[in-house]
């Protein structure tokens, strides 16, 4: 079935391909490759126009490169199909000849694109949103970073966040993809190191037809809320509708692949005092972010991590004076961290004055950004509850 | 006492019911596909994206029903809307059967044609779908959602276990039944049921005997087309509408058919079942259950799980492999692939 798959994916990623080549000449092209189609497409739809929010706002100011212009250039991840990614990056890199890709998305595309094409060829990537703990591991000769932190911080955090609420004992399903794997591994290690008890943790496949089977193994196996780390357009969806209607389970922890308003819409009033963590902060960064997004959603998961991707990415170029993939890889852990002076939301001209003066920035943007380790977001999570049939912000760890 | 009572409520709540109302959707899908086997002889992979045509329809007059102010009181509308679906679809499915397979069967084309054909109609049904509505989920049951929900059940009988059973599952295997015993009176009592039936065994000597090939091509057409928009719609009442969903409903169909026999109706019907019932039995943790029935405190640790939930699809396909491997024609004797 995955031939017959394969070839829609092929003539969706062409088609979005001819719109993107209709655009004008710029001096520097920067790819934005995220999951335009598939399992996370909500999601993309505010994370594309994040980038290039950011791109926008460099190539608008003047200022890059001796007043350079910046074009985004579109293709499609698919989120799931690794082949359909590699040949996606590799039109990127060889026919569109970007110096800088946002992406990829999911975790597994995203390692699948870095190791086949980016690392070949040299080129940088920063991923908003592949949050893979074996992404920090992973050999990429300095080309990798993410604006999103690893699920191994999220499986500490979401231990701290269920642990708060006095739940010990918990069962776990997970879409069967690197990043439900990843996840689900980080969370149970942190889970049991904290004291808690695991139950179950069963994988579940995306967009089949029926999932009473794992609901009976989660439902037998136990546990006083059921951990979900599988997307919102897909399985995790159809786990948490059919435990409802079993009465399997009541309440569900929901991390960044399901937390968006979909759920609560589709779902309705039963998944009221469900609650999750989405990467996010309060910072007065995000604040500015979300205001200034026109045309989506500035506070969907991940929309500001590749507002900020996009934007290291120029600024490491104008650090290192250089468009070449091979100078600036260097710089862009120098302009993320401190010391320096620091850069929010919208102050993209200012910070590539200073760079140009030969001054230093230390770039906190929309999700306040830390690079650690081998170039990964420290990390800051929003805590939500579902209340009244809606998403809403409990506070920030 | 009430021990044994929990342990089948358990399995009742998660095993039977659910795989009952799943194997009757299955095993409507099914239906259709042995359909075309048996009389047109060719496996239409366009099944999976009639289905989503035939409920793209059926939603698209339900949500028109509703802004009229329609409704079925606790029974949902679509139910009001099916007729209308099943219409259009069968327009379509004849539509497409005129541009596309005609041709070849006027060529008596190979089987294989016809099948690679088949996925041409699929993918042009694929896009066209997801076109007019899509590709996202659409939510169109209305009505009442629970017959009983497992909270209620739990307060009337003072089990500790509940037995929760929804509407649409009631309604699946209702019109299961009802669908059934229609297509077997209408294939071995009427006339045109029966020629259907000697151009199915003998195309030859059917056309001889005075019957017209283009009108049980029709009929049949028109059966696939109503049985496809039928299974459409309950599972998207039972579950959701996406039409990528749909698209995978397609193995578990074929499965379900090969497994019951294709060509063989009865065996649709019970392949449906075996595939349902293998995928959740098998894989389902008995722990809760064993606790139940076994005497004092003698509880398992395990969760006592023949199969983790991974090998679902294994399961029903390794029974599809030891069917063909040891009776080819299924287990209803159907026709051989």
């Amino acid at each position: 079935m995955k031939k017959l798959i394969l070839p829609t994916l092929v003539a969706a990623s062409l088609g979005a391909a001819g719109l993107s080549q209709a655009g004008g000449h710029a001096d520097v092209k920067i790819g934005v490759f995220l999951g335009l189609t598939g399992p996370i497409e909500s999601l993309v739809a505010n994370m594309a126009p994040g980038a290039e929010q950011a791109i926008a706002e460099v190539s608008d100011s003047g200022k890059f490169l001796d007043g350079k212009t910046v074009e985004a250039i579109r293709a499609d991840t698919t989120c799931i199909d690794a082949a359909a990614a590699t040949a996606a990056i590799e039109r990127l890199i060889t026919s569109d000849k970007v110096s800088g890709v946002v992406g990829g998305d999911c975790s597994g595309v995203t390692t699948a694109a870095l190791t086949n094409v980016a690392v070949p060829n040299g080129m940088v990537m920063i991923s908003p949103s592949a949050t893979s703990p074996a992404l920090s591991t992973v050999e990429d000769n300095g080309l990798f970073f993410r604006t999103a932190p690893s699920d191994a911080r999220q499986g500490v955090v979401m231990t701290e966040v269920i642990m708060d609420r006095g739940i010990k004992e918990v069962a776990v399903t997970y879409t069967n993809n690197d990043y439900g794997k990843g996840l689900a591994d980080a969370f149970q290690t942190a889970f049991e190191a904290a004291g808690g008890t695991v139950t179950i943790s069963a994988s579940h496949e995306d967009g089949k037809a029926d999932y009473a089977a794992e609901v009976g193994a989660l439902a037998s196996a136990g546990g006083e809320v059921l951990v979900v780390a599988g997307y919102i357009d897909q399985g995790g969806k159809g786990i948490i509708q059919g435990s409802l209607d079993t009465g399997a389970f009541d309440t569900f922890v929901l991390p960044d692949g399901m937390v968006g308003d979909s759920l609560p819409a589709a779902i309705g009033s039963d998944l009221n005092g469900s609650f999750g963590q989405a990467p996010g902060t309060d910072s007065e960064g995000a604040g500015l972010f979300a205001d200034s997004a026109e045309g989506y959603d500035g506070t969907s998961p991940f929309a500001g991590e590749s507002y900020d991707a996009a934007a290291l990415i120029m600024l490491a170029m104008q650090a290192a004076g250089s468009m070449d993939p091979a100078d600036y890889k260097g710089k862009v852990m120098e302009v993320a961290n401190a010391p320096g002076e620091q850069i929010l939301p919208g102050e993209l001209a200012k910070a590539l004055e200073i760079l140009a003066g030969g001054g230093d920035i230390d770039y906190v943007g929309a999700s306040n950004v830390e690079l650690i380790g081998a170039g990964e977001s420290a990390g800051n999570y929003r805590e939500i509850e579902i209340k009244d049939g809606a998403l809403s912000t409990v506070g920030y760890r | 006492m009430s021990d044994p009572l929990n342990a089948a409520a358990l399995l009742a709540n998660f095993v039977i019911v659910p795989a009952i109302a799943y194997g009757s959707q299955l095993a409507l899908g099914a239906l259709g596909v042995t359909l075309i086997y048996g009389i047109l002889r060719f496996s239409n992979f366009a099944h999976g994206d009639t289905m989503a045509f035939g409920t793209m329809i059926t939603i698209l007059f339900t949500w028109w029903f509703q802004s009229l102010g329609l409704s079925l009181g606790p029974l949902p509308t679509a139910l009001l809307a099916l007729p209308f679906g099943i219409a259009v679809c069968a327009l379509f499915v004849l539509f497409c059967d005129r541009v596309v397979y005609r041709f070849h069967r006027a060529k008596r084309a190979d089987p294989v044609i016809f099948v690679i054909a088949s996925v041409g109609v699929m993918f042009v049904m694929n896009g066209l779908v997801r076109f007019i509505i899509g590709p996202d989920d659409q939510n169109f049951a209305d009505g009442e959602r629970f017959i009983i929900k497992a909270r209620e059940f739990k307060q009337l009988t003072g089990l500790s276990e509940g037995i929760s059973i929804k509407v649409s599952q009631s309604i699946t295997v209702v019109t299961m039944i009802i669908v059934v015993a229609a297509l077997f009176w209408f294939l071995n009592k009427t006339r045109t049921g029966k020629s259907m039936r000697a151009y199915s065994d003998n195309e030859d000597l059917a056309l001889l005997s005075g019957i017209n090939p283009d009108r049980v091509v029709a009929v049949t057409w028109i059966l696939a087309a109503a049985l496809a928009t039928i299974a459409g719609t309950l599972y998207g009442l039972d579950k959701s509408f996406k039409p990528f969903t749909y698209f995978q409903l397609l193995l578990p169909i074929f499965a379900s058919a090969i497994v019951g026999g294709l060509g063989n109706p009865i065996g649709a019907i019970a392949g449906g079942f075996v595939i349902a019932f293998s995928e959740i039995t098998v894989t389902y943790a008995y722990k809760k259950f064993a606790n139940y029935i076994v005497p004092g405190d003698w509880k398992a640790d395990g969760l006592m799980q023949l199969l983790s939930t991974n090998y679902k699809f294994a399961v029903s396909f390794l029974i599809l492999l030891m069917v063909l491997l040891f009776r080819p024609t299924g287990i209803f004797r159907g026709k051989s692939v």
